[in-house]
C-alpha cells in the first residue's frame, strides 16, 4: 500500500499544495476552538524528535489532540535507545508498529526519506538537518494565502538566506505561483547559486538588493529570518550585519501599507518589538496557522477519506 | 563478433600503428574520454599490487576522435564497476576477450540510478552515518565527459571529479 508520507514539498505540484491549504482552511475553526472534530479518534501519533523543538513539536501535539487523536513521545534522546546506539532505521521500524503515523525531526539530511523506507506507517518530516521542513513551508504558504495573496506575489526574503532551510523550501514552493522574489542578505549569507538558477529555470524573477530598504519597497510580504551569531567569527561584524538586517518602524514607513512581515520564529533582534503592534506584523498568526496546516497534514497521512472531513 | 578483435590484431601488426599487445583473456575498454584511463583503472581497483598485464593508450586517434583505451589481462568487470565507469565514460565499450577472440562487445549504458558506488559529498547526509542503507544517486544528466549525480537522500549534487567520491 502506498503511504502518504510528507517528506518534502519540493516535488509537490500546485494542485497538491492547494488541496492541503484548502483542507487547512477548513480546520481553522477547529484550531480556534470554535468547532469540535474527532476525525482522528482512535489514532496514535508518535513524535520522534532527535533535536530540540518547541513550536513544531507542540503544534503537532495540539493538532493531533484537537482532532481527537493521541500522542506518544520518544522524549529526549538521552533517555531513549538511541543512547544505546540503536540506529534510526531500527527505531522507526519498532515505532511504526506502535503508532499510525510518525513525526520525525533529525539532525541528518535525508533522515526522513530513509525513515520512509523502513516505516510501515506514514512519516511526516519535521525537519532533517539543513534539508526539508515541509510543514513549515506549507504553513508559510497558508499564511501568505490567508493574509496576503499567493498568485503574483512579490516577496522579499531577508536575513540568512544561505543556511535557512525554510527560505529554500519556500522559494521552490512559490515558483508554482509566479512569485517575484527579492533577496536581501549579508554577502556572507546569500542564497546559494544553485537555488537561484533552479528558480530562474522555473521562470521566476529573482532580484538581489544591497539593502533591506530597497528590497521591501514594492513587496507584498517581507519574510525575515534569524541571522545566527555563530555564522560570524567576528562579533563586530555580526553586530553590523544584524543592525542592517532589522525590521524597524522606520523601515515600514516606506513599504506598501498592506505589506505583511513574516518570520518562522524564534526571533532575536531582527524585528524590533514595536513592529508587533502594527498591522504589518504577521508572525504570531503565522505560528498559529501551523495548527490547521498540521491538522490537514495529519488527516491526509492517517485518514484515507480525508476529502470528506468537515 | 571475433572480427572486431581480429581487425585490431592485424592493426597492431602494422608497425606504424603498433601500440598495445593483444591479450589472451580479459577485458578491453574502448572509447574512454581522453585523460580518464587512470580513473577507469582506479574504479577497477588496479594498483601497484595488481600482478597481471595491464596496458593502456591515452589520447589515441580513433574513428570518433581522441580516446583512451584500457586492456586488462585476466579480469572481467562487475556490474558495479560498469556502472561506475559509465559515469566518467558514458560512451565506452567493453569487450570481453577469450582466447584472443572478442566474445562480447557491449556499449556501456549509464543507469538512471547508481547504488552503493559513490559516497555522498555531504558529511551530514544520513548515508554518511551508521544506518543500514547504501548510497543512492539519481543520474540527472550525462555528457560525453561526466554525469551529474543527485543524492536520493539529501539532494546534494556531485558534478565534478566523481571518481574522488568512489568508495
Amino acid at each position: 500500500m502506498k503511504l502518504n508520507h510528507m517528506l518534502s514539498t519540493k516535488d509537490f505540484s500546485r494542485k497538491q499544495i492547494d488541496s492541503i491549504l484548502s483542507l487547512a482552511e477548513k480546520f481553522e475553526p477547529v484550531a480556534l476552538r470554535e468547532k469540535r472534530c474527532n476525525i482522528l479518534d482512535g489514532k496514535i501519533l508518535s513524535l520522534l524528535f532527535f533535536e530540540p523543538s518547541t513550536r513544531t513539536k507542540m503544534s503537532f501535539e495540539t493538532a493531533m489532540l484537537r482532532l481527537g487523536g493521541k500522542v506518544i513521545d520518544m522524549g529526549s534522546i538521552e533517555t531513549s535507545s538511541v543512547m544505546k546506539g540503536e540506529s534510526l532505521a531500527d527505531t522507526v521500524r519498532v515505532v511504526s508498529s506502535y503508532a499510525d503515523s510518525i513525526v520525525l525531526r533529525h539532525p541528518k539530511e535525508g533522515a526522513a526519506f530513509m525513515a520512509s523506507e523502513f516505516s510501515t506507517v506514514p512519516i511526516i518530516n519535521a525537519g532533517d538537518g539543513a534539508g526539508h521542513h515541509p510543514t513549515q513551508t506549507l504553513l508559510d504558504l497558508h499564511t501568505i494565502r490567508r493574509e496576503s495573496k499567493l498568485d503574483g506575489l512579490t516577496i522579499t526574503l531577508a536575513g540568512d538566506l544561505k543556511y535557512g532551510r525554510t527560505v529554500h523550501s519556500l522559494c521552490y514552493a512559490l515558483s508554482h505561483y509566479n512569485a517575484r522574489i527579492n533577496l536581501a542578505s549579508p554577502p556572507e549569507l546569500v542564497l546559494p547559486d544553485r537555488i537561484i538558477q533552479d528558480l530562474k529555470n522555473r521562470g521566476i524573477k529573482v532580484t538581489k538588493f544591497d539593502t533591506l530598504e530597497n528590497a521591501v519597497k514594492d513587496s507584498d510580504v517581507l519574510y525575515m529570518t534569524r541571522i545566527q551569531r555563530e555564522r560570524f567569527p567576528d562579533p563586530a561584524e555580526y553586530n553590523k550585519v544584524s543592525k542592517e538586517m532589522r525590521v524597524t518602524l522606520k523601515l515600514l514607513e516606506n513599504c506598501k501599507p498592506d505589506m505583511k512581515v513574516m518570520h518562522p520564529l524564534p526571533r532575536v533582534d531582527e524585528i524590533e518589538p514595536e513592529v508587533d503592534k502594527t498591522p504589518h506584523a504577521c508572525y504570531f498568526k503565522q505560528a498559529f496557522y501551523g495548527i490547521p496546516v498540521r491538522m490537514a497534514v495529519l488527516v491526509m497521512a492517517m485518514e484515507e477519506k480525508y476529502g470528506k472531513v468537515l | 563478433m571475433a572480427k572486431f578483435y581480429e581487425n585490431e590484431k592485424s592493426e597492431t601488426n602494422k608497425k606504424s600503428d603498433l601500440r598495445i599487445k593483444a591479450i589472451e583473456n580479459g577485458t578491453v575498454i574502448d572509447h574512454i574520454p581522453c585523460g580518464q584511463a587512470f580513473n577507469v583503472l582506479k574504479i577497477m581497483g588496479i594498483n601497484e599490487n595488481f600482478k597481471k598485464t595491464v596496458s593502456f593508450v591515452m589520447n589515441a586517434v580513433g574513428s570518433r576522435g581522441g580516446k583512451d583505451v584500457v586492456k586488462i589481462e585476466g579480469m572481467e568487470l562487475t556490474e558495479k564497476q560498469v556502472a561506475a565507469i559509465s559515469l566518467i565514460a558514458p560512451n565506452a565499450t567493453v569487450n570481453i576477450i577469450r582466447d584472443y577472440n572478442v566474445i562480447s562487445k557491449t556499449q556501456i549504458k549509464t543507469p538512471n540510478e547508481i547504488h552503493g558506488i559513490i559516497k555522498c559529498i555531504n558529511p551530514n547526509c544520513i548515508t554518511n552515518s551508521k544506518e543500514p542503507i547504501q548510497t543512492s544517486f539519481k543520474v540527472e544528466s550525462e555528457s560525453y565527459d561526466e554525469s551529474i549525480l543527485r543524492c536520493k537522500y539529501c539532494d546534494s549534487i556531485i558534478s565534478d571529479d566523481i571518481v574522488k567520491h568512489l568508495f
